[in-house]
């Protein structure tokens, strides 16, 4: 790091990151940090016990009489303050911040009491009385797709399904479920509220992942306009993955308790009610036909998708089933493809935003069927997909589903992982342990990584003649001002949770204004009343790479030129940037004739390849994509059924890596959550609704022991659409590894009736049965 | 209340505190040493570990009161006002922290282990950092960090 030749660009480089010196030493600042209130009191909130139950008296008298309570929010006062969540489908149930005479999930928020610490708060919701009617709880998705619990139904088509799977050679049945899960981040979420009675305004500051989408969605259920409801995020949130943007729901009902009780509020999440309500993955259920030629070619795919969302449809689901809407096909050239997309509600918690958000889930489904079809067909399950992919030379290409891949060399991929992983050593040796009565095996999963989404795609939930206003990519923005030092701020709105975006935004600014990264401050926090407004998403999809980095390069780039012009009117190519910037702030009569004084650029930028769907339901569902090729090599003790990863091989093309440090940071760690959702961890609720899995002692989050030390390779296949190259690689992984690790199981075993999350337990059952 | 007599990070502190106060409540809120970091309150994570008497302790799982007496150490007293540490700079070098949320009771964690064993195999990291939870990293750059300050 640091030494460089003088005409190499900090862009490409494997840069330690700005923001760890702080971080190291403990002077991170994440939202429990602050005190950006004086005064605020302590929230806690009573929890519904019941997955579903008609509420018939609650009385916070006794609370309200407690030691050093402020009061209590009730959820007659939410229903009162507040108007329901809108959604992205129209369910007859509405969803407020906390239940209101009915409760829909175990954990769901039933009232508020504030105090004046939290020991003091936790002691009165005890005395908060409530009186539940118990109904009978909706919980297995499946069984409740043919009833009410159904909220939409969609069915799409292209090409010519049916005709396709009358001709085939081979058809695949099979039915593929994907339970819920949760990233956990380690940090929980926390909001400090702060209710203006004057203005009728409220500023809340929140680990919030939005940080402009889902503000509108606060907004409106508070009854305000968007400039009354200021949001900050602090400067450092403790990992997301997605699963922070459901903050909002915090964000509104801190807010109505600080707004009803008349004072600030603050409210730090406590790992029980973490993983009971905040969010997690949705769901799902996926039939699969699959129709093949005797040569391998996949020439029909259809899935009967049911999705199961939980006790509302919180905004953005139904998002995590359109997200990989333009790749059903995966990574491959079928062209008759259909899907049949169900949303059921259920008595469990919201699903929301968790990473890999829809992958994981799809390409279960479609890796599984691939490598079935191979073994069905007597061909080698890396040969099946071989004759199958994407050819580099049809790039850019458009998938029968509408997405537009923009770059790569799948096979090249697939050819790397294959050689990395010495797959035909590796098969033949899994075949000789096999003999001797070990249970090894061999997993493959190819996935194309759609990274920086087409917010419009939600709206296919929605038929066309009802989708509403056209929606399709966000804009991102971006502020870069110099102070009359030469001081450089730029401000962005991407909302890092980890991922290191001071430190590539600071190389690519260093690049374009000839300084060095340690050079520019980045501010990473972002304030809904100041930064520049756009429906930025933060971190959704991975969008940082590509639009995140073009706001700000097309920033610097403007601010570049209007140095350069500065330093030719002054005759002084040589000029230091102090000058410059001395210049414009204190002598704004030396600039060039009609040129602004100061020294500041905000610029947008937006994917120029996102079109809203159209008629015939096709949809440009992100702007880039990526490509994974994995090789994932078991072993499975016969007496415990506990699943060793001897070998785990990803190669990865995500276009130009801004920072190969932090992109293997977040392979990495894409594939840990992967591998999790393979061998670990899921939800589970009991026949009555109760989670079982309700503390880190049941749900079971990995630690070092428990995860393989995978091998990586890497490609760079620019995406001609995006300013950098770069697309989106932090959730690829997290796709492609629980197909990999179930066709690896599923090989192993010798059986296909394999469903992740391959516990020891669960495997054991297997092994039983 | 109860009187509290700690030294952490080489300064003494009297405090009155509630004996249910936690030790965790009391280093962040009390001290406000927000360093140490909060993440499961059932001493699962590991991301509160701090050092009680030179031993990896979890502090969400001990009272303040408990504290009496003793020496503690947060990750702030890690550097103090001086250069990173050798751990410190080895997890910088090999991007062994994300969002840094698990990392102040992992550097604890691994200090301990390091004050115990000069040498400690690559398994015996592996074994140490069970008791942590981070979600970013997949654990490999960590411990990678590790063995680079105990091989060197």
């Amino acid at each position: 790091m640091g030494a460089k030749a003088a005409s190499e660009p900090w862009v490409g480089r494997p840069l330690a990151r700005l923001e760890d010196e702080a971080l190291l030493r403990g002077k991170g600042r994440f939202i429990d940090d602050l005190a950006p209130v004086a005064s605020a009191k302590h929230a806690a909130v009573l929890r519904s016990p019941y997955a579903h139950a008609r509420i018939t008296r609650l009385d916070p008298a006794r609370a309200v009489a407690a030691p050093g309570v402020v009061g209590v929010l009730t959820g007659a006062d939410v229903a009162e303050l507040s108007r329901p969540f809108p959604a992205g489908i129209d369910s007859p149930i509405p969803h407020y911040a906390a239940a209101y005479e009915a409760t829909r999930y175990v954990g769901e928020p039933v009232a508020v009491v504030v105090a004046r610490d939290r020991y003091l708060a936790e002691d009165a919701l005890e005395l908060v009385e409530v009186e539940y009617e118990p109904l009978r709880p909706v919980l297995n998705a499946e069984a409740a797709a043919e009833t009410e619990a159904c909220v939409s139904d969609r069915s799409f088509s292209y090409g010519d399904v049916d005709t396709a799977l009358a001709a085939a050679d081979l058809v695949v049945r099979e039915r593929f479920r994907f339970g819920r899960w949760s990233c956990t981040p380690v940090e929980c979420y926390g909001v400090v509220a702060d209710w203006n009675a004057a203005e009728g305004s409220l500023t809340a500051w929140a680990n919030f992942q939005g940080p402009f989408t889902l503000h509108s969605v606060a907004a409106g259920a508070l009854g305000l306009a968007g400039s009354r409801l200021r949001l900050i995020t602090p400067p450092d949130s403790g990992g997301s993955f997605g699963i922070k943007s459901a903050v909002f729901v915090y964000v509104v009902l801190m807010g109505l308790a600080s707004r009803k009780l008349g004072v600030p509020v603050r409210w730090i999440e406590d790992r029980l009610e973490h993983l009971a309500a905040s969010s997690c993955s949705s769901g799902r259920v996926t039939g699969v036909e699959a129709g093949f030629t005797s040569e391998g070619e996949l020439v029909a795919l259809r899935y009967d998708a049911i999705e199961d969302v939980g006790a509302y449809v919180r905004a953005p689901e139904p998002a995590t089933l359109y997200r990989m809407h333009g790749s059903l096909a995966g990574a491959y050239r079928v062209r008759n493809v259909a899907a049949r997309n169900r949303v059921v509600l259920t008595n469990t918690v919201p699903s929301g935003l968790n990473r890999g958000f829809g992958g994981p889930q799809l390409y279960l489904a479609l890796e599984r069927t691939m490598t079935i079809a191979a073994n069905r067909l007597g061909l080698d399950p890396a040969e099946l997909r071989r004759r199958n992919l994407v050819r580099a030379d049809e790039l850019p290409y458009r998938t029968p589903s509408g997405a537009l891949y923009d770059s790569g060399d799948y096979e090249g991929c697939l050819d790397d992982a294959l050689e990395l992983a010495r797959y035909e050593g590796r098969r033949d040796e899994a075949r000789r342990a096999r003999a001797d009565g070990r249970l090894v095996g061999v997993g493959l999963a190819c996935v194309v990584e759609p990274s920086i989404s087409n917010m419009g795609y939600i709206t296919l939930a929605e038929p066309a003649e009802t989708r509403g206003l056209p929606k399709s990519g966000n804009a991102e923005g971006c502020s870069i001002s110099i102070s009359a030092l030469g001081g450089i701020t730029v401000r962005t709105a991407t909302t890092p949770q980890g991922q290191g975006h001071r430190t590539v935004v600071a190389q690519v600014v260093a690049d374009r204004l000839g300084v060095e990264p340690k050079d520019v401050d980045v501010l990473t926090e972002v304030d809904t009343s100041t930064s520049p407004w756009t429906v930025a998403s933060g971190n959704y999809s991975s969008r940082f790479s590509g639009v995140g980095v073009g706001a700000v390069a097309a920033a610097a780039d403007r601010l570049a030129e209007k140095i350069a012009a500065i330093r030719a009117h002054l005759g002084d190519e040589t000029a230091s940037l102090r000058r410059v910037a001395g210049t414009a702030h204190w002598n704004p009569e030396a600039l060039p004739p009609g040129m602004d004084g100061g020294l500041a650029v905000t610029a947008y930028y937006a994917a120029p390849n996102l079109l809203p769907p159209d008629e015939d339901d096709r949809v440009a569902s992100s702007a880039a994509h990526g490509f994974v090729a994995d090789v994932a090599v078991v072993e499975i003790d016969a007496e415990t059924g506990e699943v060793g990863v001897l070998d785990y091989v990803t190669v990865h093309d995500a276009g130009r890596l801004l920072n190969p440090l932090l992109a293997e940071g977040q392979v990495r760690g894409g594939l840990a959550h992967g591998a999790a959702a393979a061998l670990f961890e899921r939800h589970v609720w009991d026949e009555d609704g109760n989670l079982l899995t309700a503390s880190f002692v049941d749900y079971l989050a990995p630690t070092a022991p428990d995860l393989p030390t995978p091998r990586l390779g890497h490609r760079e296949s620019p995406s001609p659409f995006l300013p950098l190259g770069a697309k989106g690689l932090g959730e690829g992984t997290t796709m492609s590894v629980p197909a990999a690790i179930a066709n690896a199981i599923a090989d192993a075993l010798g059986r296909d009736d394999v469903e992740p999350p391959f516990t020891a337990s669960r495997v054991w059952e297997l092994l039983s049965r | 209340m109860i009187s509290v007599d700690v030294t952490v990070n080489g300064r003494r502190h009297r405090e009155d505190v509630e004996p249910r106060l936690l030790l965790s409540d009391f280093l962040r809120h009390g001290l406000g040493l927000t360093g140490t970091h909060v993440g499961c309150e059932h001493g699962v994570c590991g991301a509160c570990t701090v050092r009680l008497d030179g031993v990896a302790v979890r502090s969400c799982l001990l009272l303040a009161v408990q504290a009496d007496g003793s020496e503690v150490v947060t990750v702030e007293g890690l550097a103090g006002e001086g250069d990173l540490t050798p751990l410190q700079h080895a997890f910088r070098r090999h991007h062994a922290l994300q969002c840094g949320f698990c990392t102040p009771g992992i550097l604890i964690a691994a200090g301990d282990l390091l004050s115990r064993s000069t040498a400690p195999t690559r398994d015996e990291i592996v074994d140490m950092l069970s008791g942590h939870l981070c979600r970013c990293t997949g654990y490999t750059p960590i411990v990678d960090a590790i063995a680079d300050v105990a091989d060197a």
